[in-house]
């Protein structure tokens, strides 16, 4: 564990400690919203990891000169990641409007949108079809 | 210098997410939200990344907070009382952390020209493109020509999406009307 070895790396577990934050707000909180805040800042520490692979020490963004006159000496970061984040980002502001969509029509049936309350709602109705159930088969369901 | 800067916005980000989770305020949740993913789009300019920046920050800052708050306008202003502290979900965040860790101990440095990652594709698309396409920008090349079924892909991805969304809330008006004239 060198110096050198420990700041290459720096960046690497810095956004694996933002990854967890997120990760951990998805699965301790129960409010519906907060879950998909947590899932957004998940997904946008992936992307930042994903980017900094690309990225080439003393390089520069990779857009050339308007005159197209590049000039051999100038290092450019790989342009590669940040086409595939840009299609991710787009994809991910997709998923997230169909996680509040979701939301919202949980909250139309069920009247709220807290993880446990719902389950408490879920496990009563369960309980009622059962035991209605359990009438008609003559109690033995 | 740069590491200074990315470590300066770094704390930011942390601050940011961590009173994300504190806080029980949906409106300050979901403003912080936004300002996570500006703060994101101020790193991705100093790892060169300037088209992502500018697509984070009006995808992610903007686009993505104007729905969070018409969710949040439909449903709920504030977070519970949070459950009973558990130590299941700590722990298993802890240890993805680490393997997460573990994993990254065989990547090459940061910023290294030799990685795998910079030396086969990503050089071809720099040499070829100004001959191939000609437009000076090698992210939009590869984004709208090399990669333009990724991007059709994309496109499907975003449409099926739409549909979904207006199958699920499309007639939320409608339902609503009828509901009250039922209650009336």
């Amino acid at each position: 564990m060198t110096m050198e070895f420990i700041l290459g790396h720096l960046n690497y577990w810095l956004f694996i400690v933002l990854m967890m934050i997120g990760f951990y707000i998805v699965v301790a909180r129960g409010n519906y919203i907060k879950k998909i805040v947590g899932l957004n800042v998940f997904q946008v520490s992936v992307f930042m990891f994903y980017i900094s692979i690309g990225k080439v020490e003393g390089g520069t963004a990779p857009i050339f000169p308007v005159d197209m006159n590049i000039d051999p000496n100038v290092i450019y970061s790989n342009p590669l990641p940040h086409v595939l984040i840009l299609t991710a980002i787009v994809v991910g502001i997709a998923t997230t409007s169909l996680g509040l969509a979701l939301i919202v029509r949980i909250r139309e049936e069920f009247g709220t949108i807290e993880e446990d309350e719902i389950l408490e709602i879920e496990s009563k109705l369960q309980l009622e079809e059962n035991s209605t159930e359990g009438s008609s088969m003559g109690g033995r369901a | 210098m740069e590491l200074f800067i990315n470590l300066v916005l770094f704390s930011m980000l942390v601050v940011t997410a961590v009173a994300i989770l504190k806080m029980r305020h949906l409106f300050a949740v979901v403003m912080l939200s936004g300002v996570f993913s500006l703060l994101c789009a101020l790193l991705f300019v100093t790892l060169d990344a300037v088209d992502v920046a500018f697509t984070e920050a009006a995808v992610g800052a903007g686009i993505s907070t104007v729905l969070m708050l018409g969710t949040m306008a439909l449903t709920a202003r504030n977070e519970k009382m949070p459950r009973d502290f558990s130590f299941i979900p700590l722990a298993v965040v802890m240890i993805t952390g680490a393997v997460l860790i573990y994993g990254t101990l065989d990547m090459p440095d940061f910023g290294s020209a030799t990685s795998p990652a910079q030396l086969h594709l990503a050089t071809e698309y720099l040499k070829q493109s100004p001959s191939d396409i000609g437009v000076p920008n090698v992210v939009t090349a590869i984004l709208a020509s090399y990669r333009g079924y990724d991007t059709l892909g994309e496109t499907v991805v975003v449409f099926t999406a739409c549909v979904g969304v207006l199958m699920l809330i499309g007639n939320l008006a409608r339902r609503r009307r009828k509901d009250e004239e039922g209650a009336e």
